[in-house]
């Protein structure tokens, strides 16, 4: 399990719009890696490129490299829904299938993609994944129930377990926090320390202080105006970026001067 | 100044409005004047009823515009038309499920439920008039064939219109073809109905030989109808089901079209359950389509690709312009109001059964 | 060319991508198909009637003096059906989105869409069997009082089945349409136009008049035209209410008679000419209110334009 991805002179466009440009960058196996930066800047955008989830908005596409433990996510023989599968995806906003139980939410990977699997495996795979998420305590004597009845941070655990019930090598977080109050927050923050020893991480936040609690290393997106693509100003590690970053930008947004 | 503050004092802001009971007054006055007026001419309630309004009408507006002045006047004025506007928007829908049911609950039996009009002539209506026995036949053989074309109508539009929606929904980029098949899935919304019969009739016509009229024509007919709407219906529903949990699909790595088939139409089920349960009333009581494609038949025909065939709307009219009897018409009219009101059950049914789904089987969204 | 891991992947799930959006994308341009077949069968089966003797169509004078007269027997219906139907519908949609008690409103709403649930024929039989006797005396009055106006001339319908009355039935029919569409537009106007509008100190209908009815002008047009479509080509209500006949100028004669209506009429029994006539007749039908609707579709997809603004 857990695999390191390099990214190669990639760029991210929107039909003719170049939206974030020229970004090498490698990320390490069993780390948590932050992305931070001003709204705009390219790195939830970026942070898609990295399982084609981009693919999803039309006319989104890239060039450049993208290797999963130097495989080429953008090798032609590629087909995306393989990549999905390896790097899973936590959003913002937390999404249980309003039509499935809990329990169905976590098997929902292996049903959805009619997967054959039997009752004591499904069972040992939804406490494995619940538990993983720190998330089976709460939810064991309810799993039959709607998952959209769970608080929203509760939510956005099973989101989680849902995402490594199919076992991927990397899982990416788009602001998992934004949508969560603080005492959430912290228990999700909590799960991703843990989720480091088995998982690659890599996180995009609005929020500094996250970034610098749950993260290895950091990656400073900045953006030079409206209808400019964003780059990739600053990458190292998470206490070098916070305590004496080399780019004069980086040192302003992480010091609160703008952003 | 000291002794007002018994006196009820009249505000300032109430100064110069009608008192309450003004428009209670005016009332009486064009009730009663309207009464003396329609006796002049001849008593009649609806004449009374029309009179009485429109005296009411011109007699609060001119008072508020002596008391309040024009802009009031204009104001309440308005008022009173739209209030009227209603009123007469539910006097012929009272009117015709008051018809129906007065004219159409003596008809309604077992028997009429029941049994066809299979060997029920002119001298079988003229006996049961003459002898005051019950009028014989029924619209059984009309109830089946408007439930079997009606299903198989069913059964051609939603595949097709589902899939359509989710293309328009699920696949389309906004091209051409998009905008094109949106566009004239609306203008298809307004086909006359008749049309569509004589599409489906000319479609047959061409493949099997001219005259060909079947049940199954009908359903061609109906579906033409059916498909725009329950086009729209589901794709009004798919539309709000929320992006977030398509991503959270695809993010698992499952692929697109099980995506739409396991989570996007299972959040929109009800929705569309119900949008096409609408579409099902709506075509249900046509008739039009069924005159010009199944023909007439007063016997149970259960085979919707071989011979004509009766649905309710087509028995009503027939009992209704050529009487089976045309000495005796009261049988056919009986036999015409007492299918129009299980017409009517069954439409109302269809479309209480539509609101019911809606509601039980809300989408549980998160929140 | 490393294959591994990501190169894999189960062709079953990726042909079973192409099927379902092929599928999807079939049943999209069957309906344009279906559409267009509409169009093209309509014409085919008309043709014989371009290469037919005049004398030997109905009338005897070609087709063009055949359907003239019901082209425009066909638009007094629909404009006495929308003239009545409109004003009517504007002022019920008024009551249920600014009048009614807003607890009410929605069973309000529910109650007049109830009118768009009854089946046309049932809607038939009512006019011929209740409407057109009660309406019969009151054309008798007209035609005595007001006879002098050649659309009220005498001798009256003794029985009320007259283009008139056929007219009314329609206009309970379309009653509905335009009820619910300029309903909902009603609905959409901009709270803080009609706000400002209050706060000036304008009357209820003074705020009407300055911030509903211009934002929903577009909108009432076009639920006016989507009515006038319905009112084109209902047949049922006509083929029952109507006694037709030669075009006539007076609206309280038998008399007149409409497209949908005379095709149903006289569907069932024919063969040969006279059906490719009818089918004819149901062809230019269709090119009327085709282009009926799209203008009132066009008129909607301007309003949204100007109202997304907003």
């Amino acid at each position: 399990m857990s695999k390191r991805i390099d990214v190669k002179d990639l760029n991210v466009y929107y039909s003719k719009f170049l939206a974030v440009e020229n970004v090498n960058i490698s990320i390490e196996a069993r780390s948590v890696t932050a992305f931070i930066g001003p709204s705009g800047c390219g790195k939830s955008t970026f942070l898609r490129t990295l399982n084609r989830m981009h693919e999803v908005i039309p006319g989104a596409r890239v060039e450049g490299e993208v290797l999963l433990d130097g495989d080429d996510l953008y090798d032609s023989a590629v087909d995306p829904v393989t990549v999905r599968g390896q790097i899973g995806m936590v959003f913002q906003r937390p999404n249980p299938f309003p039509t499935m139980s809990i329990r169905d939410n976590v098997l929902a990977g292996v049903k959805l993609n009619n997967k054959r699997i039997s009752r004591s495996d499904a069972d040992d795979l939804v406490e494995k994944s619940l538990s993983g998420a720190n998330l089976w305590n709460e939810v064991k004597d309810r799993l039959g129930r709607p998952g959209s009845g769970l608080s929203g941070g509760q939510q956005q655990r099973l989101c989680i377990a849902r995402a490594i019930a199919v076992s991927p090598q990397v899982i990416l977080m788009d602001e998992p926090c934004s949508a969560l109050d603080p005492i959430s927050t912290l228990a999700i923050e909590d799960l991703i320390n843990e989720l480091k020893a088995d998982y690659t991480v890599v996180i995009v936040t609005h929020n500094m202080q996250q970034a610098a609690r749950v993260s290895d290393r950091t990656a400073f997106f900045n953006i030079a105006g409206t209808g400019m693509p964003g780059n990739l100003i600053e990458y190292a590690d998470t206490t070098t970026i916070f305590n004496n970053p080399v780019q004069k930008s980086t040192e302003d947004y992480v010091s609160g001067r703008f952003g | 100044m000291s002794s007002s503050t018994l006196q009820k004092r009249r505000s300032q802001l109430t100064k110069g409005r009608l008192p309450g009971y003004a428009v209670w007054v005016v009332l009486g006055a064009a009730v009663v004047l309207a009464a003396a007026v329609s006796a002049l001419v001849g008593f009649n309630v609806f004449a009374w009823a029309v009179l009485a309004a429109v005296f009411f009408v011109l007699g609060a507006t001119l008072v508020t515009a002596a008391a309040e002045g024009s802009r009031k006047a204009a104001d309440s004025l308005m008022t009173y038309l739209v209030y009227g506007s209603f009123v007469i928007a539910l006097l012929p829908l009272l009117s015709v499920i008051w018809t129906v049911l007065e004219r159409g609950l003596p008809g309604l039996s077992y028997d009429f439920l029941f049994t066809s009009m299979n060997g029920v002539t002119g001298a079988v209506d003229n006996a049961s008039v003459e002898n005051g026995t019950p009028v014989l036949g029924g619209a059984y053989h009309a109830i089946v064939g408007t439930l079997q074309i009606t299903f198989w109508a069913t059964l051609v539009s939603v595949p097709i219109g589902l899939l359509a929606a989710v293309y328009l929904v699920e696949y389309g980029k906004g091209g051409a073809l998009d905008r094109a098949i949106t566009f004239f899935v609306d203008v298809m919304t307004g086909i006359p109905s008749i049309v569509a019969g004589l599409f489906a009739a000319a479609l047959f016509a061409l493949v099997f030989g001219p005259g060909t009229r079947t049940g199954f024509v009908a359903s061609v007919a109906l579906s033409v109808l059916m498909i725009p709407v329950v086009v729209r219906s589901t794709e009004e529903m798919l539309r709000i089901v929320p992006n977030e949990l398509r991503e959270a699909s695809y993010a698992l790595g499952v692929r697109k079209w099980r995506t739409i088939l396991k989570v996007v139409v299972p959040t929109a089920i009800s929705g569309i359950a119900s949008g096409v349960t609408l579409a099902i009333a709506r075509v249900v009581g046509e008739t039009a389509p069924i005159l010009v494609t199944a023909g007439f038949a007063s016997s149970i025909n259960l085979n919707v690709f071989q011979g004509w065939m009766s649905t309710l709307p087509t028995f009503i009219y027939y009992q209704i312009l050529t009487p089976t009897s045309p000495t005796n018409i009261d049988p056919s009219t009986q036999r015409a109001w007492a299918a129009a009101l299980i017409l009517i059950i069954m439409v109302m049914l269809l479309n209480v059964v539509a609101r019911l789904i809606a509601r039980a089987f809300a989408p549980r969204t998160s929140r | 060319m490393s294959t591994t891991t990501l190169t894999r992947s189960d062709p079953a799930g990726r042909s079973g991508d192409r099927v379902f959006s092929a599928a999807a994308l079939g049943a999209g341009v069957l309906i344009l198909a279906v559409l267009f077949g509409v169009a093209l069968f309509l014409i085919l089966q008309a043709l014989p009637v371009a290469g037919a003797d005049p004398a030997e169509i109905t009338g005897g004078e070609g087709f063009a003096a055949y359907i003239f007269p019901i082209v425009v027997g066909t638009v007094i219906a629909a404009a006495i059906a929308l003239l009545l139907a409109t004003p009517l519908g504007i002022g019920v949609a008024l009551f249920i989105s600014h009048y009614a008690p807003r607890r009410l409103a929605m069973t309000f709403g529910y109650v007049v869409d109830l009118l768009a649930a009854i089946p046309s024929v049932v809607y038939g039989a009512w006019g011929y069997a209740v409407l057109a006797p009660r309406l019969a005396t009151g054309y008798g009055w007209l035609a005595e009082n007001l006879g002098w106006i050649p659309i009220f001339a005498g001798p009256a319908s003794q029985t009320g089945k007259t283009i008139l009355t056929a007219g009314i039935v329609l206009a309970v029919m379309v009653l509905p349409i335009i009820t619910s569409l300029s309903r909902e537009i009603f609905l959409q106007t901009p709270t803080l136009h009609e706000e400002a509008a209050l706060a000036m100190g304008a009357t209820r209908l003074e705020m009407i008049r300055m911030a509903v009815l211009p934002f929903a002008r577009n909108g009432i047009i076009s639920a006016a035209m989507l009515g006038l479509g319905r009112a084109l080509g209902e047949t049922m209500a006509v083929a029952l209410v109507l006694s037709g006949g030669a075009l006539t100028a007076s609206l309280i004669q038998s008399g007149n008679q409409t497209i949908a209506a005379e095709i149903a009429l006289n569907f069932p029994e024919a063969f040969g000419l006279r059906l490719s006539e009818l089918i004819a007749a149901g062809l230019v039908l269709f090119v009327i209110t085709l282009v009926v609707n799209i203008i009132a579709r066009w008129i909607i997809g301007r309003h949204k334009e100007f109202s997304g603004a907003n």
